[in-house]
């Protein structure tokens, strides 16, 4: 005998619990990740085959001590203004071969931005968060000018430019022309962040 | 007018509850999308520092991590108040970060050993003194790119 009003129709009432149910496992078993950071590079342990002279003049010397002091250059310095004064020494162009810098030309600062060094010194009972927050000033320091200096040739920030290079959905014709413009702003000012062993203190 | 009195009996109509999992639903691919699976449970505490100047971390598959911080109430008994490391899933001396790290990279394929990063989720009460010692064994099995792994903020709110 055929069947009269076509088959009959599935209960769909549970359909919410069992949702709710793989919902739920999903919350618990996963984390929303905090993937950023700031990123930098260590020192090779091999030290170099000779040694390098520096003049004391371009390095710009930071000491961190435990109560999260700074001492920049051998003078006590509010972290608040730790950009602006290691924006001042790298933008300092000294010896007038940096046509790009604007800073003061001070003979007894850096020479050029690719010369001038800053170094990084704490103590081992110096706070993590003090020493992230000095990390980040510095790095700012440096995005400052690099985006400065991406904005006068290219019309964008840097930090713009490098993260849409680095960001993998980005299509490889865009990022093969970002990395040119990426290399060349770094080549501008690189990041020479040197960061000494830690002192113990006594 | 027996018409017009039909409405008046019967209570409030049911709520319909089709459209029910359809939310839920909708929720949980939410969650599926934004999220990923943990991999190990902490057994440290991990309130990370704010920076503004941060880079976001792309390829999750090129990334080792290393935990540091005090350890959580249930450990503290065992393991005290200091702040400790945590690879995987277990608490580490400084010494076997290297050995950690070149297993871990053993592990990866071939083509992505010498991009590894370190990401180091360090918590904002822990001291340098344990960081520069975890620094320095990274340099010894040559593991130089590290990322501080920050929450996005004001970084002067670190101090306080």
């Amino acid at each position: 005998m055929p069947r009269r009003g076509g088959p009959p129709e599935v209960n769909a009432g549970s359909m919410a619990d069992i949702a709710f149910l793989l919902l739920i496992f999903f919350l618990v078993t996963t984390t929303i990740e905090t993937d950023a950071g700031l990123d930098r590079m260590l020192p090779p342990i091999e030290p170099p085959d000779q040694d390098v002279v520096i003049k004391q003049k371009n390095i710009f010397t930071v000491n961190i001590n435990k109560n999260g002091q700074l001492l920049v250059e051998e003078e006590l310095l509010d972290l608040r203004d730790l950009r602006a004064r290691a924006v001042e020494f790298l933008d300092n162009g000294g010896d007038g071969t940096c046509n790009y810098c604007r800073g003061g030309k001070d003979a007894s600062s850096s020479d050029n931005p690719t010369k001038a060094i800053i170094s990084l010194k704490n103590d081992r009972e110096t706070k993590y968060a003090t020493y992230i927050t000095v990390q980040n000033e510095l790095v700012g320091a440096y995005n400052e000018l690099r985006n400065r200096e991406a904005q006068r040739l290219y019309g964008r920030n840097f930090t713009e430019m490098e993260a849409e290079f680095l960001n993998p959905e980005t299509p490889a014709s865009i990022r093969d022309d970002l990395k040119d413009k990426v290399k060349a702003v770094q080549d501008l000012f690189p990041q020479k962040l040197s960061e000494a062993e830690t002192s113990a203190s006594n | 007018m027996a018409k017009f009195n039909k409405k008046k009996d019967g209570d409030v109509p049911a709520v319909s509850t089709a459209s029910l999992p359809d939310i839920v639903f909708m929720l949980l691919f939410f969650f599926m999308t934004v999220t990923t699976m943990k991999d190990s449970s902490l057994m440290v505490q991990n309130t990370l520092p704010n920076a503004t100047e941060v880079k976001k971390l792309e390829k999750k598959d090129r990334v080792l991590y290393i935990y540091v911080g005090k350890p959580t109430r249930e450990y503290q008994k065992v393991f005290g108040t200091e702040p400790k490391i945590q690879l995987n899933d277990k608490f580490a001396n400084v010494s076997e970060v290297g050995d950690f790290i070149l297993m871990e990279r053993a592990k990866k394929p071939q083509e992505l050993q010498n991009v590894l990063t370190t990401a180091l989720k360090v918590d904002k009460e822990a001291n340098m003194g344990l960081i520069s010692d975890i620094k320095q064994e990274l340099r010894k099995v040559n593991a130089l790119k590290v990322n501080y792994t920050t929450y996005e903020g004001d970084a002067f709110r670190n101090l306080q």
